[in-house]
């Protein structure tokens, strides 16, 4: 097996970089960590003329943590993340979604910004960034221009990114006041994409009730569907959820497919159960710990 | 087309390896066939049997996920990296060894890699950590059962030799 033919191009600043995805246009990809990347080159199914590596842009390899934000640079692994023990506390979510991103070894070389310029509805991390209300730094020789996640995903492993781009950050903000999150997928086997998957938050007011509440599923619709269930949950014991309204809602705001693995009233009701097993478990962390583990 | 090849320099098991190579040329194929190191072996080719898995800087890594020309300013370690200087396994190897943690072979370099990467890392997991740790290789005859042991033996043997994980081995301790 073996990958067409390529020109290949190792920039030593994201100012060069930029010149050559400028230069190339479509006819380029960037390659960050590869693990989806070079799968595809490898079957064929992807047969850019230029690979443009970013590798050695060290000032992109950075975790920034503010109260507000975690900032993850475009060539931070998914391991470095999940073992940044600040950005974890800071923002759980991000842990409780990487754990689920194929295996320790994968995630050694996959990047969070790669994962998500890859807009794979199945993937974990463009999830998170949406039920964040997230933001990716984008720059070009052109400029730069932030772009938030439901303007960034268009389509399956398709975004609204120029080829010209480069995504240089992704910004999860840290939602404000008292909240919790978590994360639930079912996969055939170990690591694989799931057949579905979600990603909670639940805010709680000071009255320690249920005052808001967000999803994002993976692999039920070409990007990451964000759902409110504000509404059906809003005003509940965060400990008690009477989640059957909510189950509904998301069953009904979903549009799964069926494939080899799922006929699509499987993916409805899977995403039901997931999506009450994850309510249940951010507002109880809401109500804990304040949005932590 | 004549295709471009590029002059790369591959620090192998502690030592500098060059080849003129294709950009395209895979990390796992630069090892087996420029320069000879047949002891990763190539599965799948698309990252999901893990039988290629190498380490990269001390951890592990997909050898076929990776071009060679990629690996130029990394230090590559494989299985045969992990010889000790009389031909003695390494104390992973001689794990698999004594629990059976292995029928034909073809996957067992690049679990032994992945449990060094492991340890390296954890030197003393938890049965979940070690199912988690070698979640992400595949073995077609053992069932597992074994490996999962082997896996704790060799936490226990480098713990009581106080060897490293990574380095090359002295199964005797």
């Amino acid at each position: 097996m073996k990958p067409p033919p390529f020109r290949y191009v190792a920039p030593d600043t994201t100012d060069d970089a930029l010149a050559a995805l400028a230069d190339a246009g479509d006819e380029a990809k960037v390659v960050a960590g590869g693990q989806s990347l070079i799968p595809l080159l490898n079957m064929r199914l992807a047969a850019p003329s230029v690979l443009i590596d970013i590798n050695q842009l060290t000032d992109l390899d950075r975790i920034e943590v503010s109260e507000a934000r975690v900032t993850v640079g475009a060539t931070v692994r998914q391991a470095s993340l999940e073992h940044d023990e600040e950005a974890i506390r800071r923002l759980p979510l991000l842990g409780q979604a990487l754990r689920h991103v194929a295996h320790p070894v994968i995630r050694n070389r996959g990047t969070v910004v790669g994962s998500i310029a890859h807009a794979d509805p199945a993937a974990e991390l463009p999830a998170v960034l949406a039920v964040l209300g997230g933001t990716v730094e984008v720059r070009s020789t052109a400029g730069e221009r932030t772009l938030a996640a439901e303007d960034l995903f268009v389509g399956p492993l398709e975004s609204s990114l120029d080829p010209t781009e480069l995504i240089t950050a992704a910004s999860f903000p840290v939602p404000e006041g008292r909240w919790g999150s978590a994360f639930e997928e079912l996969a055939r086997r170990h690591g694989d994409y799931a057949m579905s998957g979600v990603a909670t938050v639940v805010h709680v007011n000071g009255d320690g009730l249920v005052a808001s509440a967000q999803a994002a599923f993976t692999g039920v619709g070409p990007v990451p569907v964000v759902v409110d269930l504000s509404g059906p949950l809003a005003g509940q014991d965060p400990t008690r959820l009477d989640t059957a309204e909510a189950v509904a809602a998301a069953r009904g705001a979903i549009d799964p497919q069926p494939d080899i693995h799922a006929s699509a009233e499987y993916r409805r009701h899977l995403s039901g159960v997931l999506v009450d097993r994850a309510l249940r478990a951010a507002g109880e962390r809401a109500w804990h710990q304040g949005g932590g583990e | 087309m004549t295709e471009e090849l590029l002059d790369i320099t591959v620090e192998v098991n502690g030592r500098p390896r060059s080849a003129r190579v294709p950009a395209r040329r895979l990390l796992s194929d630069f090892l087996r066939h420029d320069i000879g190191l047949t002891g990763t072996h190539v599965g799948c080719e698309h990252g999901v049997c893990g039988c290629c898995t190498v380490l990269l800087d001390g951890k592990p890594a997909r050898s076929c996920l990776m071009f060679a020309v990629m690996a130029q300013d990394h230090a590559v370690t494989t299985v045969e990296g992990l010889e000790g200087d009389d031909g003695e396994l390494h104390p992973v190897q001689q794990a698999f060894h004594e629990c059976h943690g292995l029928q034909c072979g073809f996957c067992t370099p690049g679990f032994v890699m992945s449990v060094c990467g492991l340890l390296a890392e954890n030197p003393d997991p938890t049965e979940e950590e070690v199912l988690e740790g070698i979640s992400g290789n595949l073995c077609r005859c053992t069932g597992y059962q074994n490996i999962r042991k082997s896996v704790h033996r060799a936490a226990e043997a480098l713990r009581e030799t106080g060897q490293s994980a990574t380095g090359p081995g002295r199964a005797g301790g």
